[in-house]
C-alpha cells in the first residue's frame, strides 16, 4: 500500500485528503449532534451537488470556464444554502425544521435539472455521489487543506463559546455571549466541511461521516473532549480503512468508509454494553 | 438599605398576540432575597428574561447597577439559573467541571482560553453547592436535584453580585427541596448575593426571603414579605384568581 501511495500521485491527493477530513468532518460533527443539526449538514450536501453540477454546466456551455475546479460553486452554493436555511428558520419560528426540506429538495432540484443539461456528467456523478479515489486533484487538495485551516482555527478561536452554546443556547445569551454570529459562523463553517468532504466520501455521505464516529464516541466517552477525541480517532480509521478497501477492491470510498463506520459503531456498542453490564454486576 | 442594583419603571412586555407584563416597577436592592410569585403565565419567566437581556421591554425602562439596560456590559454580574427542562440536553456528554467552566466563558473573553485560575474557580463554586466529589461525572448521569445544583455552579462561578433562578426546584424531589433552599439562604447570608426567585414553593422559601413581588401581568404587590399580610382577601384574590388561601404566614400562598 505505501509503495502504491509513493508511486501514484492521485493516491497521495486521497490519501492526504482523506486524513484531513477524517479529522475536520468529525471534529465539527461533534457540534453538529449535540446541537441536533445533522439534518442541516444533509441538506447542505444536495445544495453541494447542485452547485457543482451548475459548475460543469457552465464549464461545457461558457468556453472562458471551461477549466473551473467545480468545487468552487459547489462551495458556494453551500454557504449560501447555510444562510438561506438560517433566513428560513427564523421565518418559521415555531417550524424551525421546515427549513431543511425545503433546502434540500431545491438543492436535488437544481442539481437534478444541471445534471441533465450537462451532458456526458453522469459518468462522474457517480464520483460525486459516493466518493472517489482516483478524481482528487492537487487543487481539490489545497482546497481541502485550506478549508481544514479554517475549521482548526475556528475551533480553537470559539471553543468555550461553541461549548456554551451547544449546551445551553439561552444561557449563552444571558450570559452575553455573541451566540448569534457564533451560530452564524459556524453554519458557513460547516457548510466548507460539507463541501471539502465531498470529493472523498461523497455528497450522499458527507453527513455520515460527521455524524456516526460521534455517534460512536459518545457511548465511551466521559467528557465532552473526550467525545471530541474519540470521534477524530473513529473518523480517521474510518476513513484510511475505507480508503484501502477502496483502492484494493475497486470499490466507491463513500461507500467503504461509511461501512467500516457502521461497524466501528457497532463495535462500540456491543463493548460499552459488556462494560456497562458487568459494572453493574460489581455494584450489585 | 443597600444600593439599588436592578431597576425596573414602567415597564410593558408584549409577546406577538398576548399582553405579558404590564406598568411593572420594581427595584431590587444589595442583599435582598426577592420571591417572585404568581399563577402560570402570569409573566414571571418573561420579567426574568427582561432583566437578563434575552428579551426588550416594550416600554419603560430598566437599569442595572445603575446603567441602563442597553448599555450594560458587564452580563457576569448577574447569574442565572434557567428553568431547567427548557434548555437542557440531558443527553449532553459533558463533564460537570466543564459545564461549571463554561460560565466563565465570557468573563474570560472572545479568543481566549481559560485562565490557569479557572480551576480554582470551579472547585470554590462546585464547593458552593456541595458537588465537589461529581466534579468529573457527566451531567446527564446526575438526579435533577444535582443537575440543578450544577448549574447554580455555573452561574456562581463568575462570582456574580446578583444570581436569578426561574423555578428551580421544579423536578427536584421533595427532601431535597429543603436543603438546596438551605443553600440559597447561605449563598444569601454568607457571600451576599442577591438572590431572585421565581418559585412555587411558597411556603417552603418564606422564611428565608426578604421581599415579595406578586405578579400577574400587572403587579399585585411588591415590598417586604410581612408587608405582604395587609393585603385583603379581594386583592389576594384579584391577583391569584379564586383557590387562593390567606394563611397567618406571610408569603404562604397556594
Ligand atoms: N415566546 C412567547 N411567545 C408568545 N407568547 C409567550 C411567549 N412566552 C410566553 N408567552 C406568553 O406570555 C405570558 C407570560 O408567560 P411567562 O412569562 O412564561 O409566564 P410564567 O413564567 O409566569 O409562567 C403567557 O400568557 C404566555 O403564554
Ligand atoms: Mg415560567
Amino acid at each position: 500500500m505505501i509503495e502504491a501511495i509513493l508511486t501514484y500521485d492521485f493516491l497521495q491527493n486521497a490519501f492526504a485528503a482523506g486524513l484531513i477530513i477524517g479529522v475536520i468532518a468529525p471534529l465539527l460533527g461533534v457540534f453538529i449532534v449535540v446541537r441536533r443539526l445533522s439534518l442541516i449538514a444533509d441538506a447542505l450536501s444536495h445544495v453541494t451537488l447542485a452547485g457543482i453540477a451548475g459548475s460543469l454546466f457552465l464549464s461545457q456551455s461558457v468556453a472562458a470556464l471551461a477549466a473551473l475546479n467545480p468545487l468552487y460553486l459547489g462551495i458556494a452554493a453551500s454557504v449560501a444554502g447555510s444562510v438561506m436555511i438560517e433566513r428560513l428558520r427564523r421565518l418559521y419560528k415555531h417550524y424551525e425544521e421546515l427549513a431543511i426540506p425545503i433546502i434540500l429538495s431545491a438543492g436535488i432540484g437544481f442539481g437534478a435539472i444541471f445534471i441533465s443539461l450537462a451532458q456526458g456528467f453522469q459518468t462522474d456523478l457517480f464520483g460525486y455521489l459516493f466518493g472517489s479515489v482516483s478524481a482528487v486533484s492537487r487543487q481539490d487538495l489545497w482546497i481541502v487543506t485550506a478549508i481544514a485551516g479554517v475549521v482548526v482555527l475556528f475551533i480553537l478561536l470559539f471553543y468555550k463559546e461553541l461549548f456554551v452554546l451547544s449546551f445551553d443556547e439561552e444561557f449563552a445569551k444571558a450570559s452575553g455571549l455573541p451566540s448569534r454570529w457564533i451560530h452564524f459562523l459556524f453554519m458557513i463553517v460547516t457548510a466548507l466541511v460539507i463541501a471539502g468532504s465531498m470529493r472523498i466520501v461523497g455528497i450522499l455521505l458527507v453527513s455520515s461521516l460527521m455524524t456516526l464516529p460521534v455517534a460512536a464516541a459518545m457511548r465511551i466517552s466521559g467528557s465532552f473532549k473526550g467525545t471530541i477525541l474519540w470521534s477524530v480517532l473513529f473518523g480517521e480509521f474510518s476513513v484510511l480503512a475505507g480508503l484501502v478497501m477502496a483502492f484494493y477492491f475497486n470499490l466507491a470510498p463513500g461507500g467503504t468508509i461509511v461501512v467500516t463506520s457502521i461497524v466501528v459503531l457497532l463495535l462500540v456498542i456491543a463493548f460499552s454494553k459488556s462494560v456497562r453490564t458487568k459494572t453493574n454486576e460489581v455494584v450489585t | 438599605m443597600g444600593a439599588p442594583l436592578i431597576e425596573m419603571e414602567h415597564v410593558s412586555f408584549r409577546y406577538e398576540q398576548t399582553k405579558a407584563l404590564e406598568d411593572i416597577t420594581l427595584t431590587v436592592r444589595k442583599g435582598d432575597f426577592l420571591a417572585i410569585l404568581g399563577p402560570n403565565g402570569s409573566g414571571k419567566s418573561t420579567l426574568l428574561k427582561i432583566l437578563l437581556g434575552l428579551i426588550k421591554p416594550t416600554t419603560g425602562t430598566v437599569r442595572l447597577f445603575g446603567k441602563d439596560i442597553r448599555h450594560f456590559r458587564e452580563r457576569e454580574r448577574i447569574g442565572y439559573v434557567s428553568q431547567k427542562a427548557n434548555s437542557f440536553n440531558s443527553g449532553f456528554p459533558a463533564t460537570v467541571e466543564e459545564v461549571v467552566k463554561g460560565g466563565l466563558a465570557k468573563k474570560t473573553g472572545l479568543f481566549r482560553r481559560f485562565p490557569e485560575s479557572a480551576e480554582e474557580d470551579v472547585t470554590r463554586a462546585l464547593k458552593a453547592v456541595g458537588m465537589e466529589t461529581s466534579r468529573k461525572r457527566l451531567v446527564g448521569e446526575l438526579s435533577g436535584g444535582q443537575q440543578q445544583r450544577v448549574f447554580i455552579a455555573r452561574a456562581l462561578v463568575s462570582r456574580p453580585e446578583v444570581l436569578i433562578l426561574d423555578e428551580p426546584t421544579v423536578g427536584v424531589d421533595k427532601q431535597n427541596v429543603q436543603s438546596f433552599y438551605d443553600m440559597l439562604d447561605r449563598l444569601n447570608k454568607e457571600q451576599e448575593i442577591t438572590l431572585i426567585l421565581v418559585t412555587h414553593d411558597a411556603e417552603m422559601v418564606s422564611d428565608r426571603i426578604s421581599h415579595v413581588a406578586c405578579l400577574n401581568r400587572t403587579m399585585h404587590f411588591h415590598g417586604f414579605k410581612n408587608e405582604m399580610e395587609r393585603m385583603s382577601a379581594e386583592q389576594l384574590e384579584a391577583w391569584y384568581g379564586h383557590s387562593v388561601r390567606k394563611v397567618h404566614h406571610a408569603g404562604a400562598v397556594r
